[in-house]
């Protein structure tokens, strides 16, 4: 009878309905199981604070400092006085109303932040009135604290990773491509990262539970989050990844207002993060900090190498910039007006960026590369008469007197241009044609590090310029030049061009008599280490001829062209420069003041130092980049100064109004 | 013939009232887990508050199975005054919780009269079909019941309480059982029909369609028989299409915005994950995330998180797919599913009306309980607040339908008596 099957059909029938709808969602579609993990677990990760930076003996240069974001949960916000909570914040009303009302728009029940990098002391003050403001709480972070505000330059600058570094999660992938990153993750895994084999283990085991994968565990460790802080220049862009660290990451069981209500299954899976590296400098920070006062008020850089391992001991570049001031809530504002300064560029670095004329410290490099043509000798004797034709009609001056007969060590003491021209056109004669001379010369050039990134550890830099043949055809009609051409490349003039570290480096070449390591930063405390990452990079020219060159230098100090270099109980070697140089102004090709160069090494037998001292319009060499550079080698040396007069006129000498000439508008002299 | 009522029992329904309720509180404890949880039997948890009930309730067990049956069907007029007086009081001194005045507070307990109501309504209707002049073709019988069937569903209706209106409404399934007329049964299949289709297409359209199809049916069986008079379709036709208007006009200007949205969204009118749709997604997210075999006890992280509201309720069911998997879940509902079979199965047994009508109540009230609750849960059926009998957390729901069982367990033992 069918009334009494009625009921029992129903049952039957609904609990078949139900079992078939329990198949559905639990055993045919994945889709439930990856939104229940996307809304209850939350992955959070937990940031090392970043490595600290040492000097190469061991001085904390950068550290860590705490900062403070004020949070809100607009939840649980009561009436409060606005004013008295933006008291000595620097912060408008309006501000923190508007950001009070975004946080709003947001979430009411999550926190965000109201005001981002707050200093210690300002959270200090505002901490003891926080009872008044229920719903704000502060949360820690930290920033870099440059212990010693210094060398900028080199040690760059960190900020917040912005939306478009931070990659988007993996979230709602495919089979096929989930299947991909597991493969992937494996791979990674085994290699990537040095991982020890439990913290292996560990993630082995996340990767095999399918709740857990998504985004990759890898992924999650090595992508940016947010907010996160990230090396922008200078060192901590190029070891970011050991001063970085590694992230950790864990896990929490998240409520159905996102709050966190726990960790997730006791912590099983978190990853405990891992510690970044220290790093050492090569950098003297006392030499640096001494090379930036003695820029002060001037343009132009300095590099110090110590010509045995490569280590850069100074690194400076005038105008420069206090690190601190790149740091917390002014951040941007300052880095605005950095970038927004056109004329004297502070974030120019022009120890690394900056390419000029190498000017008369290049005729060392001409005179060694003439003793190994054999073009000339030590004792080869040129004369000078104010200078010589080098041509027809082509007159090269020189500021010896008529009749100066010079040989090589005089010509280099004295600095005779019409001893180096004749020697380069030797040099560009010596082959069967201009061309094949042009190259040989260049490819001596090289093997001092010329025309070449020199493979620093820092992010940036120039190439500089060395000429090649080809460089000549182009201009001229396939041989239509010759050693004529190219002789103002004799004098350090011409087409070539030098940045300060490649002067440095080759100077520090000659005090090796031949040889450089690649200028570096990262210390390396064992000698056999250093020597195996940077092996000797050899010049083509013998070792015998070096010695001849660097008398010269010696003499130069001596009793040539910069006297003022002269230190007592250290024989300095070195070498002047003065640089022509023009800029376009107001569409006219215009001479500006010479460059003021020295480059320098000492002691003389057994060199500690090589330095190369750029000063932009500083008039003749020996002027201001001799006196700085010995300077420095006395305070590098001795580590003390006891020619007080001479430290005195450099550090208090200003060129700021040789700088302004250009831009005041009115016509103005040069060269007095 | 054995004197000794043990040996008589259901023991097969007992044995399953018992593990659905451990297996309830068991879940109930995992549901409601926190940091501060105390003990289980601690009675400041739900889980302990209901592992004391039931215990309570355990007290009735013996004193119930030693009532003398006649019992029940001579003081059923009693109790279903007493309770339909406990339904009036509730407008004077009940207890609004979450939008319905369906509680007495005395001290730390509330009580739900309308739970109390279930069973004596079943008395009542089983005492009265039972009655020798109660004949159920005839119209004064039939209105009878359906004045004892509607007054505690009117009053449960302004209460409001949906769900139990509904589980009153489950009387249904006992009256066609005793003999009503079938046509109501395909009238009223036919109305929920329409019902349906109405909220789904436009009433227009659908009078259309009633007209197209009811054509079409006339003319199939004109061919078997030829003289079949029009008017009864036309008839239908008509109340079809009155009602599908009627449907269209409550629905729209009737009801209130909360209650069409739990239509649309169980309809797929409507896809809204966070407003309406939020519970029944978020169950449904728990359950899919369990699995074959689920996460394990306590280890659920939408239970734990809360993801679901009312979960040691209305969807405790969702705990039970996350935790223990299509396992799990699907073994509650045969579980369910047998202990209803049962008791229709014993229930025909009875030669006596009484037993078997309140018998059958019994089974009715407990499969609308299991359908509108899991459906719901699974996204099948629109939300009504209606928990699970045995499993859901809720004092006077285990009480009255252990009664209930210990009642059917009674009468089910002195079948010969």
């Amino acid at each position: 009878m069918i009334r009494k099957i009625i009921l029992l059909a129903f049952t039957v029938a609904s609990s078949l309905i139900f079992i078939f709808q329990l198949m559905a969602l639990q055993l045919f579609n994945s889709d439930y199981s990856e939104r229940s993990l996307n809304n209850a677990i939350e992955k959070r990760p937990i940031y090392p604070t970043r490595g600290l930076i040492f000097d190469r003996n061991g001085t904390l240069w950068v550290a860590n400092k705490p900062v403070y974001d004020l949070m809100v949960v607009p939840e649980n916000l009561n009436l409060f006085d606005t004013l008295e909570l933006i008291s000595g914040l620097n912060i408008s009303k309006e501000k923190l109303i508007n950001q009070i009302k975004n946080a709003e728009n947001f979430s009411r029940k999550l926190p965000s932040v109201v005001i981002r990098q707050l200093s210690m002391t300002e959270a200090a003050k505002l901490q003891e009135k926080m009872w008044k403001f229920p719903g704000f709480y502060f949360q820690k972070k930290t920033t870099r604290d440059y212990i010693l505000p210094i060398g900028s330059n080199v040690l760059g600058y960190t900020s917040e990773s912005n939306e478009y570094e931070i990659k988007p999660s993996s979230y709602r992938l495919s089979q096929i491509e989930k299947t991909k990153l597991i493969e992937v993750n494996k791979v990674i895994n085994d290699n990537y990262y040095s991982y020890s084999s439990e913290e292996k283990d560990s993630l082995n085991k996340i990767n095999s539970n399918s709740e857990l994968t998504y985004p990759p565990i890898n992924e999650l460790l090595e992508n940016y989050d947010l907010g996160e802080m990230i090396g922008r220049q200078g060192i901590e862009k190029t070891y970011e990844k050991k001063l970085r660290g590694r992230k950790g990451i864990e896990f929490f069981q998240k409520d159905r207002f996102n709050r966190i209500i726990g960790p997730y299954d006791e912590g099983k899976f978190d990853l405990v993060p891992k510690a970044p590296e220290n790093l050492t400098l090569t950098i003297d920070a006392i030499l640096q900090g001494y090379g930036e006062s003695l820029m002060i008020n001037k343009r132009g850089g300095i590099v110090a190498i110590e010509p045995q391992s490569g280590e850069v001991l100074a690194l400076v570049t005038a105008p420069s910039y206090n690190p601190n001031i790149l740091v917390g809530r002014n951040r941007s504002k300052h880095f605005n007006k950095l970038v927004k300064d056109t004329i004297a560029k502070p974030l120019f670095d022009r120890s690394l960026q900056a390419e000029y004329s190498p000017g008369s410290p290049f005729k060392t490099l001409n005179a060694l590369i003439g003793l190994q043509e054999k073009v000339i000798t030590s004792e080869t004797v040129f004369e000078c008469n104010k200078g010589h034709f080098y041509a027809k009609g082509a007159f090269m001056g020189c500021h010896n007197p008529a009749g100066t007969k010079s040989d090589l060590i005089k010509g280099i003491y004295n600095s005779c241009n019409t001893y180096f021209a004749k020697t380069f056109v030797r040099i560009i004669n010596s082959q069967s044609s201009p061309a094949e001379g042009v190259d040989l010369w260049r490819k001596h050039l090289e093997k001092f590090g010329l025309g070449d990134f020199l493979g620093y550890d820092l992010p940036i830099g120039k190439r500089g310029f060395i000429p090649s043949s080809n460089y000549y055809d182009n201009w001229y009609p396939k041989g239509s030049w010759g050693p004529t051409t190219l002789v103002s490349n004799s004098i350090g003039q011409g087409e070539i061009l030098t940045t300060p570290i490649q002067m440095a480096n080759f100077t520090a070449t000659i005090a090796n008599r031949g040889f450089f390591r690649k200028p570096h930063f990262k210390k390396i405390n064992s000698k056999k280490i250093n020597d195996s990452i940077y092996p000797k990079n050899k010049t083509l020219i013998d070792a015998k001829h070096f010695e001849t060159v660097i008398e010269g230098m010696y003499q130069v100090v001596e009793k040539g062209t910069a006297r003022a270099a002269k230190i007592n109980g250290i024989k300095v070697c070195g070498k002047t420069g003065t640089v022509e140089n023009f800029i376009r102004l107001n569409d006219k090709k215009t001479q500006l003041t010479d460059h003021s160069i020295f480059v320098a090494f000492a002691p003389k037998d057994d060199p500690k130092i090589a330095i190369a001292v750029f000063i932009e319009n500083g008039y003749w060499g020996g002027r201001w980049a001799a006196p700085i550079a010995s300077l420095m080698i006395e305070k590098y040396l001795t580590g003390e100064i006891k020619r007080n007069w001479l430290e005195n006129k450099m550090l208090k000498g200003s060129l700021m109004a040789e700088y302004e000439k250009p831009f005041s508008g009115k016509p103005f002299t040069i060269n007095d | 013939m054995t004197n000794n009522i043990l040996s008589r029992l259901d023991w097969l329904s007992l044995i399953i009232y018992f593990l659905l309720i451990i297996f309830g509180i068991t879940n109930i404890y995992s549901t409601t887990l926190s940091e501060v949880t105390v003990s289980l039997f601690e009675l400041n948890s739900p889980a302990g508050k209901q592992f004391w009930i039931f215990i309570f309730s355990l007290i009735f067990l013996p004193i119930i199975l030693f009532i003398n049956s006649s019992f029940f069907d001579h003081l059923s007029l009693i109790f279903y005054i007493l309770s339909i007086l406990s339904l009036l009081g509730l407008f004077v001194f009940g207890q609004k919780i979450s939008g319905a005045t369906s509680w007495y507070l005395i001290g730390n307990f509330s009580l739900q009269p309308s739970e109390f109501a279930k069973i004596t309504t079943a008395l009542l209707v089983a005492s009265n079909l039972s009655s020798i002049q109660f004949d159920i073709k005839k119209m004064p019988s039939i209105s009878k019941i359906f004045l004892i069937i509607g007054i505690p569903t009117v009053l449960v209706i302004f209460q409001p309480d949906a769900g139990s209106a509904l589980v009153f409404s489950s009387l249904f399934f006992v009256l066609l059982r005793e003999g009503m007329d079938m046509k109501t049964l395909y009238f009223g299949i036919g109305l929920i029909s329409i019902f349906i289709l109405t909220l789904i297409f436009d009433p227009l359209i659908l009078t259309i369609a009633f007209f197209i199809i009811m054509i079409m049916i006339y003319r199939i069986i004109l061919n078997y028989y030829p003289k079949t008079k029009k008017s009864p379709f036309i008839i239908v036709l008509g109340i079809s299409i009155l009602f599908s208007f009627s449907v269209d006009y409550i629905f729209n200007s009737v009801f209130e915005q909360r209650h069409r949205d739990r239509f649309n969204v169980i309809l797929g009118l409507e896809n809204d994950t966070q407003g309406i749709g939020y519970n029944i997604n978020q169950s449904k997210i728990a359950i899919g995330s369990g699995g074959f075999s689920g996460k394990g006890f306590l280890n659920g992280t939408q239970t734990k998180g809360g993801f679901v509201p009312e979960q040691h309720t209305d969807y405790i069911f969702s705990t039970v797919g996350e935790e223990w998997g299509f396992l799990g879940s699907s073994g509650l509902i045969i579980l369910f599913t047998i202990l209803i079979l049962r008791i229709i199965y014993r229930a025909e047994k009875h030669m006596l009306p009484f037993p078997r009508v309140f018998s059958y109540c019994f089974a009715s009230m407990l499969f609308i309980h299991f359908f509108i609750n899991i459906g719901m849960t699974l996204g099948l059926v629109p939300t009504v607040g209606i928990p699970l009998p045995f499993i859901s957390y809720g004092g006077t729901n285990l009480m009255a339908f252990s009664l209930m069982l210990f009642i059917y367990l009674n009468l089910d033992a002195n079948r010969l008596h």
